[in-house]
């Protein structure tokens, strides 16, 4: 399968990508790794009259920490991410769940800017992001603005992002690195999450914990039922029964809507039980063949 | 548009469409062969080549994304016998082919160019003492062996990342 034809431009720059981006228009689409982009290609999904491969730019490949947040530019990829000592000590969870992204090969091309940019509810990076309250920075010809990522993803495939901008920079509070739970369920180790929870504790969430939710809407959402739950008081299986509160799940060859919200309580309960342990929590086990409905649930959460 | 890659260190340069995919460029453009297509959908990996040291899915890839780079494929990993043969063209093998020889790491062989590249990433980027065989086959989980004959790959990956010094509880 080879996709439709197109133009292609390499952008050598941020400032490139920017000025081809403004000559085509609504026909430019943006290559970052492509393992989102160019499979929709292949099948005719996507048809872009240009692609701006701005895969290179190297400006935008780097985990800073930057006093308060950590910064990511938006060109980092997932591999890079796994592996950054920076992100293991301050953010372990964005470290861990990249790690977890598809396989190896695909970790080596896909981008956390390419992730949100694209928008799949079914990506994990982009429940991550918004579980931990963080800041997408747009860069575009009217200068740099930012935009909390719960305002970022607006429906299916759709981003904030205007069609002249480009998403350069990730940022994130250091606030959720203490601790952490990520639950992803799967059929087979590589695919896509059938429903995904992450939960991090955030000294600046009213209950002290940020919960994202993964497949469970036609974009990634936060639990604010069970976020607000906690902050009320509730135990955790008391917060957890409302993770599909503020969801609006599909039905698809995988599971049904009700299956879907049923994973996600347990999930969710699993993942705040990994994030509000204490130091002793530490690694969970891999969960492989044999769980509920005889597919494999990884489970990880760690605490500090 | 002109792309040129280097592939197992010899430049290859051709006028293409910009939707080539990188592994037709491999196989038909540079007639390298030992790559295979597989499922077309990033799923199998019988089309993992190294691009700059790291395995990729040449299916998910323009020829037009690694204009420039350097792409290392099957043919191209055994080393080179010093007596200018072609690599591969000798009995000479790498340590990873040679450990899928010696454990038998294939049944039909479809997958085996792939796996052998993927293994050989998974080493190459791998902490002193951290693959033991659970890190290997989920290192190995973008590779599918449809003869599902996947004990004797994983044995094979072990035996490679022991000689490699990376096994756990290596000892070399």
């Amino acid at each position: 399968m080879i996709p439709a034809p197109f133009e292609y431009a390499r952008a050598a720059s941020l400032e490139e990508a920017l000025s081809f981006l403004a000559e085509h228009g609504d026909e430019a689409k943006l290559l970052a790794g492509g393992h989102s982009l160019l499979p929709l290609m292949k099948l005719r999904l996507a048809t872009p009259g240009v692609l701006v491969d701005i895969g290179r730019i190297e400006e935008l490949q780097y985990v800073r920490d930057e006093g308060e947040a950590v910064a990511i530019g938006a060109l980092t990829t997932h591999h890079d991410l796994s592996r950054n000592p920076l992100l293991r000590r301050q953010l372990p969870v964005v470290a861990h769940v990249a790690g977890q992204i598809g396989d190896p090969q695909v970790r080596h091309r896909g981008t956390i800017g390419g992730s949100l940019a694209h928008g799949d509810a079914a990506s994990d990076l982009p429940a991550v992001v918004l579980a931990l309250g963080g800041t997408l920075v747009a860069l575009g010809p009217k200068g740099r603005r930012e935009i909390p990522a719960s305002e970022f993803h607006n429906g299916f495939l759709e981003t904030a992002l205007e069609p002249d901008e480009v998403l350069v920079e990730v940022r994130l509070g250091k606030s959720g690195g203490t601790g952490w739970g990520f639950e992803k369920l799967t059929k087979r180790a590589q695919d896509w999450a059938i429903v995904a929870a992450v939960a991090v504790q955030r000294e600046d969430a009213p209950g002290g914990v940020g919960v994202g939710l993964v497949n469970m809407a036609s974009v990634p959402i936060r639990a604010a039922s069970v976020e607000a739950a906690l902050a009320d008081g509730a135990s955790v299986a008391e917060a957890a029964e409302l993770a599909d509160a503020d969801s609006d799940p599909g039905a698809d060859i995988n599971a049904s809507v009700e299956y879907r919200r049923h994973v996600a309580k347990v999930l969710v309960r699993r993942a705040l039980e990994r994030a509000l342990a204490g130091p002793a929590g530490g690694d969970g086990a891999a969960g492989a063949a044999g769980a509920a409905g005889g597919a494999g649930a990884a489970s990880e959460g760690g605490s500090s | 548009m002109k792309v040129e890659v280097r592939i197992n260190g010899r430049s290859v340069a051709a006028e293409v469409e910009p939707r080539m995919l990188l592994v037709q460029f491999i196989r038909e453009v540079a007639g390298l062969k030992g790559t295979n297509i597989g499922c077309d959908t990033t799923s199998c990996g019988a089309c993992t080549v190294l691009l700059d040291g790291q395995s990729v899915k040449s299916c998910t890839m323009l020829a037009a994304q690694a204009d420039g780079l350097d792409v290392m494929t099957i043919e191209g990993l055994a080393p080179d016998a010093g007596d200018g043969s072609a690599p591969g063209a000798t009995a000479l093998l790498h340590p990873v082919q040679r450990a899928f020889h010696e454990h038998h790491g294939l049944q039909c062989g479809f997958c085996t160019p792939g796996m052998v590249m993927a293994v050989t990433s998974l080493i190459a980027e791998a902490e002193p003492g951290s693959l033991d065989e659970a890190a290997v086959r989920v290192g190995l989980e973008g590779n599918l062996c449809r003869c599902t004959g996947y004990h004797n790959i994983v044995e094979a990956a072990l035996a490679a990342a022991r000689e490699a010094g990376v096994a756990a509880g290596a000892t070399e």
